[in-house]
Order: C-alpha cells, then structure tokens, then sequence
C-alpha cells in the first residue's frame, strides 16, 4: 500500500506492520464483551466496536484491517500542559547535546488548545524552568494577579474571608491566562524545536509487545457508520510505535483507564475523586472592569455537604473579558443536582451579578478536574510507558491549580528519559523501556511536597459541618502547621458509589434561565462550538444497553440527565408508548469525561470519537 | 497532459458560534477554529478521483491567504492532490479579498500552469458569494459547469449534470472549462495521518499576486458588520378577527 522508496530518514526508522491485525489489542480481561441484541424493550443504543467485536461481524468480512506503522523514539499523547512540556524539555536536551530524536505528539483536538478549559490562576513555577526567557518568547501571561477575594456565600449576602498570605488560594505572583491560547503557544514553541504535531488525530488503542510492555499507539479508525457498518470511506487509524509513550490524556483518560487495570497501577493508592468544572467567559461593562482581580467563594447555591466554589477572574488583554466558573465535587449525593443548573443560579447572586450586568456571554465549555490528591496517585511507570499530567492526577485541590504540576511531571518525565531512549545500547528487560526513575525523581520533586502538605484539605470536608468544618481544618492544620500533621485523612471512595437513591432524596427546584445572566443547556453547548461528525458510533459506550433504564432511571432517577454538562443524555419516552429509553446525543459532547466518572451502574465507559470532533474552545 | 488546479479556502468552521468584532468591522478570528471549507473538500474529492480514474495527470491545490491557508493546503495534499500553490495575501488586502480578485488569480494561474480544469467549490460558507467559479470562466473565456452534483470526462468534453432549481440539467461543454462542486457531487475522503505525514514532503510554492500581474485592490468596502436581530417571541392569539387586528396593528395590512 505505502511503497518504501518515498521515505527518506524515516525509512530506517519505519516499519510497516504487514500483519493482519486483530480487531482489539488489549486482552480480552479489560471489557467484557457482550453482543447486545435489541429486544422488544430495549433498543439498541451501543454500536462501537469496543463493544460489539468486528471480527464476529459478517458486515466487516473482507474489510482490509492492515494498519500503517510508523516508528518514533517518544510518542506522547495529548496535546495539553504536560505532554507538550514534556515534548519541549525532551528536544531542548536533544538539542543542548545534539543528539537526533524523533518525538511525536498526538492530539484529538483540531487544533492544539482547542479541548484546553481551566481557569486559570497559573503558577509560573514550572514555565520558568522549562523557558526562562517566556517573557521574550511572547508567551500569553498579560494578566498578573493584583487583588485577591475570598468569599462564603449565602442566598442573599456575602461574608468576606481574609485572604492571608500563606493560605493557599493566594495568588500572589501568579498570572491570570487564558489556558487555551497558553496551550497554544506551547504548541508553537514545541513545533519550532522540532516535535511533530498531529492534531485532529485521537490515540484510540494501546498497543502492546509480546512481552505485556507498551508499544505504542494507534489512532482512530476513520469512517465507520453509526450502526457500527463500514462506510465506503472507511480508513484504518495508523500505528505509532515509540521506546517509550507518555500519556498525557489530562483528567481521566480513557487510555489510562485501560491502563490502570492492565498494569495494575492503583492497587496501592485510594481511587481517584473528582470534581465538575463549568465555565464561561464574559465580554463586560468596561466600568465594572478590574483587570487582575481574582474572586473566589464557596458556599451558595452549594449546601454545606456538597463540595465545591466558584471562580470569577477579570483578564487583562485588551477587552473587558472575565473568566468565571463553578466547580461541584462529583461525590455529591444528591442524583437531582445538576451542576449546570447550579452554575446559572449562582451567577444571580448579588455580588456576581453586579460584575455580569450589561454584558455578554462569548464562550461556554467544562471538564472533570481531579481532586484526590497525594492519597490517589497512582504508579505512574510501567514497561513500555509513563502517565503525566492530570492523567495520575497533580493538582493542588486547595490552591485548584494543576498546570504547574502537570507541566513539571512531563518535565520531569522528559529528563528520565532521554539518557536511556538515547543510549548506545537499549539495556531493558522488556521490549518497551521501563522508566521507574520517573517516579522516583517525582517524589524528590517540589510537586510531591506541595501535595503532601495539602493532602488532608480535601478529605477533611467529610465531616458532619461539611464546608465549614473543612475550612477551619485548613485553617488550623494548614496555616499553621503546613501539612506536617502525622496522619493522612481518606476520601470517601469512588463518586459513582456516592449517589443516594432518588427516592431518599429531593427534587431541586431551579429557578428558569433568565436570558440575561443565566441560559438553558442547548443554547450553554452551542457556544462551545462543539461539534462531531454524526454518522459514527456514539461513544459514549454502554458496556449494557439495559442497564440505564433498568438501573439509573429506576433507582437514581436517571443521574446523568442531570449531570452532562452538554445535554448528551436524555431519557424519552418509548415509540410504543409503555416505559422510557435513554437516548444519546453524542454530538453534543464536550469531552468532560464526568458520566464516565458519575455513572452509579459504571456502565458508561467514554472512549475516543473520530479525532477533530469535540469542542472548539478559544482561549478557555 | 492534463492538469487541474482546484481552489481551496480556510473558513472558519462551521460548527462555530460566530462572534462580531465590539468594532463592527468584521467577525472574530484570531484562535477560532477553521476548517476547509466543505464545498472545497468536495471539489478536491472530484479531482482526486479524476487523477484515480486516470482522465488527468496532475492535481494542484491553491490558496489565497496568510500563512495559516497552507494548513489547508497540506489538507489537499493529504487527500491526494499532487502540489500546492499558495498565493500569499496578508493584512489589508487579505480582509478586502473577494471573488474578484480570487477569479483574477485562477485565471492568471490557469495560464501559467497550463490548465486543463478548474475545479472550485460553489461558494464559500463565510461569504457565501458563488462568484468565484463564474468570474473565473468569464474572465478565461471558458465554459462552465456550475453546481454539478456529476461529472464525467468524455474526450475533450465534459458532461456535467447541474442542481437548478428546478430539478437537474445536464450540459456538455469542451474543456478547457471551469467546474464549481454542489453538494452532492461525492462524499469527501478523510485525511488520515499517514497521508499526512506523506503531505510534509510534497511541494507547496509560494508567490504573491503581483508575481501573477494581479492588482488586489478591492472595489467593495466593508461598512459595518451586525449579528443578525434576535428573534422575537412570537404572540399566540385566540381567534381570526385577533389576528387581523394585530397583523393591521403593526402595519403588516
């Protein structure tokens, strides 16, 4: 298919796999595989082939299967904070000892910062490691922090919180930025020292040596029709095979998840909490404009059991722009809480609303963010691999800052491995290289310390006074003793095992969008410009088409009605008439990842849609 | 000996909400996402599969733009055609480029490569003008085959089946001609990676318009830009004589 004289350096490098491949690499233990056939009551919704097995299906016979390889030395994926670091710091080390090194990144997005949502505060910390001269090179921080505002909420008041120095939502010397446009200006520095940049292409399988050691990747398979047919422009995902592949997916990658289980990586660790990100960027009246005020509260709309805050940050680039978002712990209990609906009521509150008056809406768009902590991390080295980022999860919960962390994992991911990908001779065990000292330069690093002092904030809020009790723990163990206490406190286990029975609990009454300060869902989802080509398979995968009718709707009254922050779930009623199914609107996903992490039944498993589907954010 | 130029343009995608400059002197662009633009996907399509069938020898992509177009162009490249062309237009000229100036370069370009086809798609979704195709033909003194959801090479001539609006017409004109891609022409292939990573290596020149003796000043100017008005509520009456008082009310009678 692909002739060897057209490839000149790569040629050495570049294998073609002329195998035929079979449907699915990873060993049959990680998904059970269940062909689903629609009964009366049921229809089927699940068509993708993670679930329904290509080579048992009569429509793929014959279908050309071979895949295209190709070889690099780090094939890393994700296109966000800490894979481009660890892109970056990998050919600075490549350069400084002139030294060949072909790194490869690939990135679902369109474009590179395109699926980026945060904040942000961000710390620059790791920036001024991996470019001291970030200011020279153009790098978007226009925004330093001048004032900072703490506040506790109540329906119709505000009690205002000291902000002393050494709490750690202070901001002193940190910059406001726009994420999005930071990413992408990560993206062009990567470019320049030479990392290949594939966006629009999404790492949909893991791929493995004989020996169990990672291989690489391979994208997604292209053309498939929504009934899990192929179309007449069905294309394979090609092969990208590396030393070492660092996957750097951010908060709960559907990769890593696959991961975990296949190399055991969390059996020492508590599972991974997290919490619900929503945010939107309004155009302001000018005269209500603070440019480097960073405002936060806690308390209203959220009661005091239910973790969570708000964010409200005035840019500094030119427009009156402010960045503001709510973000609700997904271990709530409540399966009628929607943290959309609680976004919207929270903008009403006198003291936001006073800011929003008389402006504009421009953009919309969330992400599940990790809130574990130091007690969730994971192993993070395996043979053949490496996770950074969000993915193993780094964010400082309290301070609600991830980028620095994330950025100096992949930095130090990067320094682990290039003497080894780089030496004379590849001494490994295994086929794929294992990096452990990855891990063990981590736990030397500033990021363990700043998560270990930290590490009790989060889980001291699972207390009867809840929000309150938390904040005098943070107060008192944090402030003055600096995380130093001898114990570790636990979370509460996994959020999808955190819903109450809807019968248990009561319905919450949102107040209607009022179209000036707050909005109804569709409207909220057009704005992020989401958009996926519509006749492929959902996926939003159900491991059991019958279990949200039978499971979630019966029990928890269908919780991810309430909790897509894109209205991708909606239960309707059956064509005949008796009883509801649950229909997926898959285009509308915006890649939040929150109803693979919510689901009570756990039967949602998200995995990657055709790559450049997703949101279009700018500068989130 | 035959060679097909087929134009491509960087629009924003579609997908995207589209926001007014607070200047009203354009919409927003900087960060935005863009795509090609369907129409011109379609067009590549056809003359890749031209090139396929064997009925011509070679497939070159042109842009007008800023440096971002030739993100574009590798697009083309990857889905099969041969070269790109990317005629360099920035700042001012770039925001008051039209169809006007577009047909001009074609047409020069045309000359230039010695081209057989124009393939183009029928209108941009940003401007959604349709003029490109026609102003190149009548400024070649070619014929043209607008709108044609069927192509077929037969000889020296072209059939080409047309949407009108009254149904389908179908037309046979001698090439050289100029051919402007409806909808449904074909389904557009996928640039997968491979062909990607093939794209970095194929050619793409670069040349500004002057090189081609094309003056891009522009004979329109922009006023002012505006979302379109919101709609209103619409107002539920209960019986005949209510509406036609209230249609005569605000003037509609």
């Amino acid at each position: 298919m692909f002739p060897a004289s057209r490839y000149s350096i790569q040629a050495q490098r570049c294998i073609r796999a002329l195998k035929t491949v079979k449907a699915e690499h990873a060993p049959p233990q990680l998904y059970t595989w269940r062909w689903k056939c629609s009964s009366a009551v049921t229809p089927r919704i699940t068509s993708h082939y993670t679930i329904c097995p290509r080579d048992k299906d009569p429509r793929w016979e014959g279908v050309e299967m071979e895949r295209f390889a190709d070889e690099a030395d780090v094939v890393i994926v994700g296109g966000g904070p800490a894979g481009l670091s660890a892109a970056i710091r990998l050919k600075q080390l490549a350069n400084k000892q002139e030294k060949e090194l072909r790194v490869c990144l690939v990135e679902k997005a369109s474009q590179i910062g395109a699926h980026t949502l945060s904040g942000a505060c961000l710390e620059p910390s790791a920036l001024n490691e991996l470019f001291p001269d970030w200011k020279e090179r153009g790098a978007p921080l226009n925004t330093p922090v001048t004032e900072d505002v703490f506040s506790l909420l109540t329906k119709k008041y505000r009690i205002p919180v000291p902000m002393l120095p050494g709490l750690p939502m202070n901001n002193h010397g940190n910059y406001i930025v726009r994420l999005g446009h930071f990413v992408r200006w990560l993206g062009e520095q990567a470019e320049e020292l030479g990392v290949e940049i594939y966006p629009g292409y999404a790492a949909a399988e893991v791929l493995f040596h004989e020996d169990g050691s990672v291989k690489g990747i391979a994208t997604n398979d292209v053309g498939i029709a929504k009934d899990g047919s192929p179309k007449d422009v069905f294309e394979r995902g090609m092969e990208l095979h590396a030393k070492v592949t660092l996957f750097g997916e951010g908060c709960h990658g559907h990769l890593a998840k696959q991961l975990y289980r296949q190399f055991n990586l969390r059996e020492n660790c508590e599972p991974q909490t997290y919490a619900i990100g929503l945010k939107e960027v309004w155009l302001i009246d000018e005269k209500k404009w603070r440019p480097g005020r960073v405002e936060h509260s806690v308390g209203w709309p959220l009661n005091r059991n239910t973790y969570g805050g708000s964010f409200l940050y005035h840019l500094n680039e030119g427009e009156p722009l402010v960045a503001l978002g709510l973000v609700v712990g997904l271990d709530y209990t409540n399966p009628y809480l929607s943290p959309f609906r609680e976004f919207q009521r929270w903008k009403h509150h006198p003291f936001i609303a006073k800011t929003l008056e008389g402006g504009n809406r421009i953009a919309y768009g969330a992400r599940a963010l990790n809130e574990g902590g130091y007690q969730c991390l994971p192993k993070v080295t395996f043979p053949g691999g490496m996770l950074i980022g969000c993915s193993p999860g780094f964010m400082n919960v309290p301070k609600i800052k991830g980028t620095h962390t994330a950025m100096k994992s992949g930095m130090l991911a990067a320094e682990a491995i290039f003497p080894k990908v780089t030496a004379k001779d590849l001494a490994s065990e295994t086929a794929g290289l294992h990096v452990p000292e990855y891990e063990d330069n981590l736990k030397k690093s500033w990021i363990w310390k700043e998560l270990y002092s930290v590490r009790n904030i989060r889980p001291s809020f699972h207390n009867y006074f809840g929000l309150y009790g938390g904040m005098v723990y943070t107060g008192v163990f944090y402030w003055i003793l600096r995380g130093k206490e001898p114990w570790t406190l636990k979370h509460a286990g996994l959020d999808s095992a955190q819903l109450k029975p809807a019968k248990e609990c009561t319905a919450i009454e949102y107040p209607k969008p009022d179209g000036k300060l707050s909005f109804d869902l569709l409207s909220s989802v057009a704005l992020s410009g989401t958009n996926h080509e519509g006749d492929q398979p959902p996926h939003l995968t159900l491991k059991d088409d019958s279990v949200p009718v039978a499971n979630n709707l019966a029990i928890y009254d269908g919780p991810e009605q309430h909790f897509c922050p894109a209205g991708v779930y909606e239960y309707v009623p059956l064509e005949t008439g008796e009883g509801m199914r649950l229909q997926i609107n898959a285009q509308n996903c915006v890649h939040c990842k929150t109803c693979d992490i919510k689901d009570p039944s756990q039967n949602i498993n998200w995995v990657v849609p055709e790559g450049s589907g997703g949101p279009a954010y700018n500068g989130m | 000996m035959s060679r097909v130029l087929v134009g491509v343009k960087r629009v924003i995608d579609y997908a995207v909400k589209i926001r007014v400059k607070p200047d009203h002197s354009g919409v927003v662009t900087d960060g935005v996402k863009h795509s090609m633009n369907p129409f011109c996907e379609i067009a590549v399509e056809e003359a890749v599969k031209l090139k396929e069938k064997k009925l011509i020898k070679e497939v070159v992509a042109v842009s007008c733009g800023p440096t971002q177009v030739t993100e574009t162009i590798r697009t083309a490249l990857a889905m099969g055609c041969d070269r790109g062309i990317h005629v360099e237009v920035s700042g001012k000229d770039y925001e008051a480029m039209g169809p006007l100036q577009i047909s001009k370069i074609f047409a020069a370009l045309a000359k230039k490569e010695e081209a057989s086809l124009i393939i183009l798609g029928k209108q941009a979704i940003d401007d959604d003008c349709n003029q490109t195709g026609q102003m190149t033909a009548a400024l070649l003194d070619w014929p043209q085959g607008t709108f044609a959801s069927e192509v077929t090479i037969d000889g020296e001539k072209v059939k080409v089946v047309r949407e009108i609006d009254g149904g389908l017409e179908t037309i046979k004109i001698s090439m050289p001609a100029v051919l402007t891609a409806d909808l449904r022409l074909n389904t557009p292939r996928y640039a997968t990676l491979p062909n990607i990573m093939k794209a970095k290596k194929k050619k793409i020149a670069n040349m500004k318009p002057a090189d081609l003796g094309v003056d891009m000043v522009s004979r329109v100017e922009v006023l002012r830009v505006d979302e379109p008005p919101t709609r209103l509520a619409g107002v539920k009456v209960e019986t005949v004589d209510d509406l036609v008082a209230k249609l005569r009310a605000n003037g509609t009678i």
